[in-house]
């Protein structure tokens, strides 16, 4: 593996070998020295063209525990003042000396073409690209699913804690809200079955993409029939953007509330959940709207565990890109 | 390191055996005699194995230690400590899975930790295994005990107890075979005195 | 004009793939058709042609030419050299310039920059809109009457969305026999669009283009036609709802006429998978569905003619996002070979029927018919094309004539290939090659 830019790239090997590293690297993070010599002398840049302070923490985060060297690199421009061209970027960042690049770009396919184009021999790591991929948070969605569920799964290859050696399959993920817009989603759907799990995507039909029949998932516009009668094992809520509802025809739905009133998580449907259940959110919520402040804060919710695993999955990545000679034969994971 | 976990077991057929199963077992008795002696009896020892084999040898040492004082509580006592994020070689070779590292119930502080590893060789195993046990607590000492040491150290490491010291030249593969690892009868097999391909592997 | 002095024999050709024949050239017209191996013309230059096809020359209804404005990405000069390189003997200039040609001004301007190069007759195309902004009629009568005499009204890049407006557009041409050449995109349905709505679009995350957003306006627009009476041409029809709706209204007897993309007939969407900016372009590359409906479209004469949309961009403007770069690519010099693979080779359109889609057609709809397009027969101006059907080529965009690289063909084995290009009696291409010595004005 020499770029993680998809999850639709990553064999079940490979991303059970991802889940597994990342098991490891949790060990490490509930020692009282979290430091690790891994990646000494290495340097991660960390290349955001969009603002996102939570990634990219997390990421400098998981870098620093590896003992790499980080830059953060602020390429912030929009798509009508282009800034400093990616080109210009991947050359400079060549001319640095980096070793591994983690991007996130508001163009779907940057990290690509960063990784595909020739300007740059560092590892790439997508930290997010427009609308297409989050191979990151997909990987801490599917190990949080993982040690919160797969003793319940008929993946459970070893009798590991926290299901290390296990895949997802036999759950039920249900991925609530504006999957049209969501690399997230994209994301996980891929990952997901990937490791086995059945995933259903509910949102209003405005918000779901055409082309969507050909994704390996189900998708549903009716957020109580798949809780009450497809019983996920864990229930992911995405969030709405605010520009997604601005009045006009352009918006996506009529109104917040309306929203709220048939996709949103709150008192009455997490009530309805089975009790193993778990309430999943990327972050940052939007409390109120997407998901309730009973359904956020319940005992379900594992939304600031999904920051936490985050760090051990971005170092598990950062380790599986860096730590090996990438020109050695037979480099997998 | 030693032996590789990373190479495949049945790739030298044809090498030497120069130690059998019984003289396993023999060097390893042995070496738990001489662990208790050193320590003045089984108190304050934990073992800790090196993946792969030496997590076995720790296991098997430990069984020696309760047959020789009842005391020592095998399950409470031995552990594994994976050393692949404090390797010296990692941009040398393929990316390594990362082991499991499980430190005895008994934990390691003021404990005499006992390392145990198959096959010493360049020394760097022990050295990452020292730092590796630097950042999980403070053992009141640390032991190295090994099942074979074929020399060319490239550290300044030095075993506390050996199985059987085995002068190799620097090329020949040294591998060592256990029952629960291997599925094969025990032994320590010589190879690949013309194998040049060796040199390689055995870093 | 001038006209080469030199005499040609094109020894062994076979006009439309028809029996061999020496076609002889002399003052700018075909002087002469004889049994092959029989002309002798004292003096004359004669080219070897056997086993070629001779062509008319070939006609774009659809060129981007860049100047004024962009000569960054090509010019005149350098478009119309890459037109004649691709067999073409006349091309329209398509208005979205800097500024636009949406005065009787630019539109002689590029007509002068035209026959100053002396590649191809360059008919500029005139703005349907001032300033393409979709809002007030150009004067059309104005472009009509200049020295350009332009006959093909078209907003290209932008669509002429408002259904008032396009009325009025297509009424008023119909004074001078213009014709509005529509870019059909509801710009509604397309904001932010970047590829085709689909499968591909809902995994790679780019924002949709969808096919009704083309067939939407298409519908209209033929039914504003047959209401008004008037003739619409409509570019790069892309869709295979699209073939549907243009053959209905012929079938319904309204006064339509369809192009359609050498890209759009073999090139999918799947190549967005790549976010290799080359393959951004607009209307988008779609599915293979579509594809074989816009080949069985050709096929069958609901899609008239093949035009290029050779749309040539900077570096600057390609190596980058996909969601930054520019729409469009390069197709003067590999649109024949295109159509050869396509069509040709598949058995599905004959030499002559390529004569007919890539230049009696386009002449026909541009009215540049007296000139161009026109049949090969004694008599007739020697604006000739001679293939070579057998050689293949692999095609480098840093070889190409074009000042702009962005060709979607790049490293791809392509069959056939232009031996030479004749404008009026005078060669502006032999051997394949360019004749840069010969030519008034050119680089």
């Amino acid at each position: 593996m020499k770029h993680l830019l998809s999850t639709a790239d990553l064999s079940k090997e490979e991303a059970v070998g991802l889940l597994d590293t990342a098991a490891q690297m949790a060990a490490t993070q509930s020692r009282e020295i979290k430091k690790l010599p891994t990646l000494r002398g290495r340097t991660v840049v960390n290349l955001f063209f969009e603002d996102s302070t939570r990634t990219r923490i997390s990421f400098e985060t998981a870098a620093k525990r590896l003992s790499a060297d980080v830059i953060n690199f602020s390429a912030k421009g929009s798509s009508v003042s282009k800034g400093e061209s990616l080109k210009d970027t991947a050359l400079t960042l060549h001319a640095m000396g980096a070793d591994a690049v983690v991007v996130r770009h508001w163009a779907s396919g940057a990290p690509y073409q960063l990784a595909h184009a020739g300007w740059l021999d560092a590892a790439v790591l997508n930290a997010g690209d427009g609308m297409h991929m989050h191979p990151t948070q997909a990987l801490l969605d599917a190990y949080t699913i993982r040690r919160h569920l797969a003793a319940r799964g008929s993946g459970l290859a070893g009798d590991g804690g926290d299901g290390v050696g296990a895949d997802l399959s036999g759950l039920r993920v249900a991925i609530v809200g504006d999957v049209l817009h969501s690399r997230v989603a994209r994301a996980n759907v891929a990952l997901l079955r990937t490791l086995g799990a059945e995933v259903t995507l509910v949102a209003p039909p405005t918000l779901v993409p055409v082309g969507v029949g050909a994704w390996p998932c189900r998708t549903s516009y009716d957020l109580d029939a798949t809780l009450d009668e497809w019983r996920p094992d864990a229930v992911m809520m995405l969030r709405v953007q605010r520009e997604r509802m601005s009045g006009g025809s352009g918006s996506f739905f009529p109104s917040p509330l309306e929203y709220s009133r048939y996709y949103g998580l709150d008192a009455r449907r997490l009530a309805r959940l089975a009790d193993h259940a778990i309430v999943m959110h990327p972050g940052p919520m939007n409390r109120g709207l997407e998901i309730s402040a009973e359904a956020a804060d319940s005992d379900k919710a594992v939304i600031v565990e999904q920051v936490a695993n985050g760090i051990a999955v971005r170092m598990a990545a950062l380790y599986l890109l860096m730590a090996g000679d990438s020109s050695a034969e037979g480099n997998d994971l | 390191m030693s032996s590789g976990p990373a190479l495949p077991a049945d790739s030298d057929p044809d090498g030497t055996t120069v130690l059998g199963a019984s003289d396993v077992a023999r060097a390893l008795t042995r070496i738990a005699h001489e662990i208790v002696e050193r320590a003045r009896g089984v108190d304050d020892l934990v073992l800790l194995g090196i993946p792969t084999r030496g997590v076995t040898l720790a296991r098997r040492l430990a069984e020696r230690l309760a047959q020789i004082d009842p005391a020592f509580d095998v399950d409470a006592r031995v552990g594994e400590l994976d050393v692949t994020m404090y390797r010296d070689d990692l941009r040398r070779q393929p990316t390594r899975a990362v082991g499991v590292t499980r430190l005895p119930a008994a934990g390691i502080e003021n404990r005499t930790v006992v390392l145990v590893d198959d096959v010493l060789f360049s020394g760097r195993t022990i050295r990452a295994a020292l730092d590796a046990l630097g950042d999980l607590g403070r053992p009141r000492a640390v032991r190295l005990a090994c099942l074979v040491d074929r020399g060319h150290r490239e550290v300044p490491i030095r075993p506390d107890f050996v199985g059987k010291n085995l002068p190799t030249a620097q090329n020949e593969r040294v591998r060592v075979r256990l029952a629960e690892v291997d599925d094969v009868a025990d032994a320590v097999v010589i190879a690949g005195r013309d194998d040049a391909a060796g040199k390689e592997s055995a870093r | 004009m001038s006209t080469d002095p030199t005499t040609y024999v094109l020894r062994g050709a076979r006009p439309l793939d028809g029996d061999a024949v020496d076609v002889v050239l002399a003052d700018g017209v075909v002087t002469e058709i004889t049994a092959a191996g029989t002309a002798t013309v004292q003096g004359a230059t004669v080219v070897d042609a056997v086993d070629h096809v001779l062509l008319p020359g070939l006609v774009d209804l659809h060129t981007h030419l860049r100047e004024p404005g962009r000569e960054d990405a090509e010019t005149v000069a350098s478009g119309t050299r890459a037109a004649a390189v691709g067999g073409f003997t006349a091309v329209h200039a398509m208005a979205n310039t800097s500024p636009v040609a949406d005065t009787a001004g630019v539109v002689e301007q590029v007509h002068r920059l035209g026959e100053q190069a002396g590649w191809a007759d360059v008919h500029p195309v005139g703005a349907v809109t001032v300033g393409l902004d979709g809002v007030r009629l150009a004067e059309l009568g104005a472009m009509a009457d200049s020295a350009a005499r332009v006959r093909v009204f078209s907003d290209d890049g932008k669509c002429v969305h408002d259904p008032v407006l396009m009325r009025r557009a297509l009424e008023y041409v119909k004074a001078f026999d213009g014709v509005v050449a529509q870019h059909a995109q509801e710009p509604r349905l397309t904001e932010g669009a970047q590829m085709n709505e689909g499968v591909v679009s809902s995994q790679v995350g780019l924002t949709g283009w969808p096919a009704v957003a083309e067939e939407a306006i298409i519908a209209r627009d033929v039914l504003l036609a047959e209401h008004v009476g008037s003739r619409l041409h409509v570019c790069h029809l892309s869709t295979a709802g699209s073939v549907e709706i243009i053959r209905w209204a012929k079938s319904r007897g309204i006064d339509v006429t369809a192009e359609v993309t050498p890209h759009h007939l073999v090139l999918t969407d799947e190549l967005a998978r790549t976010y290799d900016p080359t393959f951004k372009v607009n209307p988008p590359l779609r599915t293979a569905a579509d594809v074989e409906a816009v080949r069985q479209g050709l096929a069958d004469g609901t899609i008239d003619i093949v035009a290029t949309d050779h749309a040539p961009h900077t570096r600057e403007d390609k190596d980058c996002e996909w969601g930054a770069a520019a729409f469009g690519m390069t197709g003067l010099e590999t649109a024949l070979s295109v159509v050869q693979q396509t069509m040709v080779d598949t058995g599905r359109l004959t030499w002559a029927d390529v004569a007919r889609v890539l230049s009696a057609n386009p002449a026909r709809i541009g009215r540049v018919e007296a000139t161009q397009g026109r049949p090969i027969a004694v008599g007739e101006p020697a604006n000739l094309t001679l293939v070579d059907p057998a050689a293949t080529r692999t095609v480098d965009g840093a070889e190409q004539a074009t000042a702009s690289g962005n060709t979607p063909f790049r490293g791809r084995e392509l069959p056939g290939r232009v031996v030479a290009t004749f404008l009026r009696g005078r060669a502006t291409v032999l051997d394949g090659a360019p004749v840069d010595a010969h030519v008034v004005g050119a680089r």
